[in-house]
């Protein structure tokens, strides 16, 4: 039986989770049928039916899926759920916002934030913060899944699949998007960098994160932070990396000023490597840490600039 | 206008849990609980918007164990009116769980329903929009500040890319996220005046609902443990690692 994946993307380019939740689609067996909801979207719906992997791609381009509003996208969903044992999505603040409600429409149980597919019926997902792995199984015929995409690999890119025209559903108008205000970076985005650089509590101020970026600039990383710097208006909401925030695992990660809190642990302990940078040797991040220095991140941050440098980056 | 928060007993954030040996589940004997910290947030927001004037009654609900009562009573000395409780000792799932609080709004009508966008146990993410699919209601969801404007309401939501305010039709479903408010800590004579706020206490079955869990649990594990590492004594001897041990810049 077939899955349709609800395609992560901003009507111009396909977000890199959609590319590995591909990956985790193709394992649950049947065709994987890429739906691209939008508005002017048909660039991201030719990017993936590129993907090896994707039998099908479904567009549907109507204004009304242009912020892909809960209430519009789970009406045209359901509509055409008919044939597809699983609906997926990646785990994005979109999949969350429209999935349960898609789910609950076709009564059919949701599996969130799977990390790893055992068969077409049984997954693997953290609970309490990770520190429990559950292994869930679907009886039923139907089910949603969203997928934490940074636990699956990017499907490649030999594929050709024909791209349909889907029609749009009777919006039931219940929501209306009024604005939005997009972090701007030139840095990759958090949950796809290869390198994280993340600043906590430590950091002091929101004044003193450039020093952070600086770091992030030398290495092409991303910069996050944990929620105590989010709260106290550091840096924007976005930047949160843990448990109820974005959950991330790059090659590196570099942890500045952050105590090892279970919830920040959450979000990006399956890093390959983890650097810690704390003025407490009894921090609980040492505890995760591939690396730690003991040091004032005040002149440790600056130094690591300057040895980034020396090294030649 | 009418408020209903419904609020979970769980684990206190502070606590590490175990993982059963069987791996049947977590180990939750002798283990602190409290209300998830997202429906403290759901609970403040109500009374800040009955303090505002907006709100007229809160009636907060749990469906859950005989002890999900202490749950309620937070949420009564944070100042809501009055509780309900829907015993069950199953474990429900979300659109179980969903379903009751259908029937629930159903009885009681409210304006607005306020849910914790997750419960720090399940981690599932999925009450609140479940619920406003079976009500056919709006969803303003991972909710950081909140506007009422006659039958409207705007809502400002944390999303992957920064925020994104959405105007929805009344009634409506949020759920809330971090930055909406900070909770009150129940002052003494609140605590006190608590304990006679009225709690309605329910059987699951007088709501006619099937809530049945639909989903296996196979097991529940532990995750992969992760090593300490070495600590370095300087910033040089740090990138040198990364370059020549770990191999990652
Ligand atoms: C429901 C809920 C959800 C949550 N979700 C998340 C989440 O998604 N993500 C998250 O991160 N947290 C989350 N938290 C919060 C979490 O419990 C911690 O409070 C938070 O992670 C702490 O952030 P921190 O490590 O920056 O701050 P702190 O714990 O205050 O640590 C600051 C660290 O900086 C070090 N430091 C200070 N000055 C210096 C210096 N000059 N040089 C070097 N080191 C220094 C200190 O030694 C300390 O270890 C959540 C909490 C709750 C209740
Ligand atoms: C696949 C699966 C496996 C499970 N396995 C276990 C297990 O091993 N051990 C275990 O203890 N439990 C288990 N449960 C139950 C689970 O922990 C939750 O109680 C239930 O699924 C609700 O999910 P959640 O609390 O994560 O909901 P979320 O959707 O994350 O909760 C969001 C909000 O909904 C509201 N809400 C949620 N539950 C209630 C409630 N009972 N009463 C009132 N309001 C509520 C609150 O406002 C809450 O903030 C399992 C559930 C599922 C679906």
């Amino acid at each position: 039986m077939n899955t349709l994946l609800i395609a992560e993307h901003n009507n111009e380019t396909l977000a890199d989770a959609t590319v590995k939740a591909v990956t985790a689609a193709a394992q649950m067996g049947g065709e994987c049928h890429v739906l691209v909801a939008g508005s002017g979207c048909a660039a991201v719906a030719d990017q993936a039916a590129k993907l090896e992997g994707v039998a099908k791609v479904l567009l549907a381009d109507d204004a009304q899926y242009e912020k892909q509003l809960a209430e519009p996208m789970a009406a045209l969903v359901v509509a055409m759920a008919d044939g597809y044992a699983t609906i997926a999505s990646p785990a994005s603040t979109n999949g969350k916002n429209f999935m349960p409600r898609i789910a609950a429409l076709l009564d059919c149980s949701q599996i969130s934030d799977i990390t790893a597919v055992i068969d077409a019926n049984t997954f693997e997902r953290p609970i309490y913060a990770g520190n429990a792995i559950q292994t869930v199984k679907v009886t039923e015929a139907k089910k949603a899944v969203t997928i934490r995409a940074t636990a699956f690999q990017a499907a490649g890119d030999g594929g050709s699949a024909g791209v349909e025209a889907a029609g749009a559903a009777d919006n039931p108008g219940l929501s209306e998007f009024v604005n939005e205000e997009l972090t701007k970076s030139d840095r990759p985005e958090l949950t796809s960098a290869k390198v994280v650089v993340s600043g906590g509590r430590g950091m002091q101020s929101g004044e003193n994160f450039p020093m952070l970026e600086k770091v992030a600039d030398k290495l092409g990383a991303a910069v996050g932070a944990s929620r105590a710097a989010v709260d106290a208006g550091f840096v924007p909401n976005d930047y949160q990396v843990g448990q109820t925030g974005k959950v991330v695992a790059p090659e590196l990660y570099i942890a500045v000023g952050i105590s090892g809190a279970i919830q920040h642990l959450a979000g990006m302990k399956d890093s390959k490597v983890i650097v810690a940078i704390n003025k407490d040797e009894e921090a609980p991040i040492f505890q995760v840490a591939d690396y730690g220095l003991v040091a004032d991140l005040f002149t440790a941050v600056p130094e690591l600039e300057e040895e980034l440098g020396k090294a030649g980056l | 206008m009418k408020i209903l928060v419904p609020v979970k007993r769980v684990v206190d954030y502070n606590v590490k849990i175990r993982v059963k040996p069987d791996q049947t589940g977590v180990d939750l004997a002798n283990v602190k609980m409290s209300m998830n910290p997202f429906c403290e947030i759901a609970v403040e927001e109500a009374v800040r918007l009955q303090e505002a004037g907006t709100a007229t009654e809160i009636i907060v609900v749990s469906v859950g164990p005989a002890q999900a009562q202490e749950t309620i009573r937070t949420a009564l000395a944070m100042g809501a009116d009055r509780g309900i409780l829907v015993k069950t000792d199953d474990e429900l799932e979300p659109l179980g769980i969903a379903k009751v609080l259908k029937a629930v709004v159903e009885a009681e009508s409210p304006d607005l329903v306020i849910l914790g966008k997750q419960a720090i146990d399940g981690d599932n993410n999925q009450t609140g929009q479940m619920l406003a699919a079976l009500l056919g209601w709006s969803q303003g969801t991972f909710a950081s500040e909140l506007g009422i404007e006659g039958d409207k309401i705007n809502v400002t939501r944390e999303i992957d890319g920064g925020l994104q305010s959405v105007k929805l039709a009344m009634p409506a479903i949020i759920t809330t996220d971090l930055r909406l408010n900070e909770p009150r800590y129940a002052s003494l004579p609140n605590i006190m005046k608590a304990k006679k706020k009225p709690i309605d206490e329910k059987e699951l079955a007088e709501y006619g609902v099937d809530a049945a869990p639909r989903l296996e649990i196979v097991k529940v594990a532990e995750p992969a443990e992760r090593e300490a590492g070495v600590k370095v004594e300087t910033v040089g001897e740090l990138v040198d690692k990364l370059k020549n041990e770990a191999g990652v810049i």
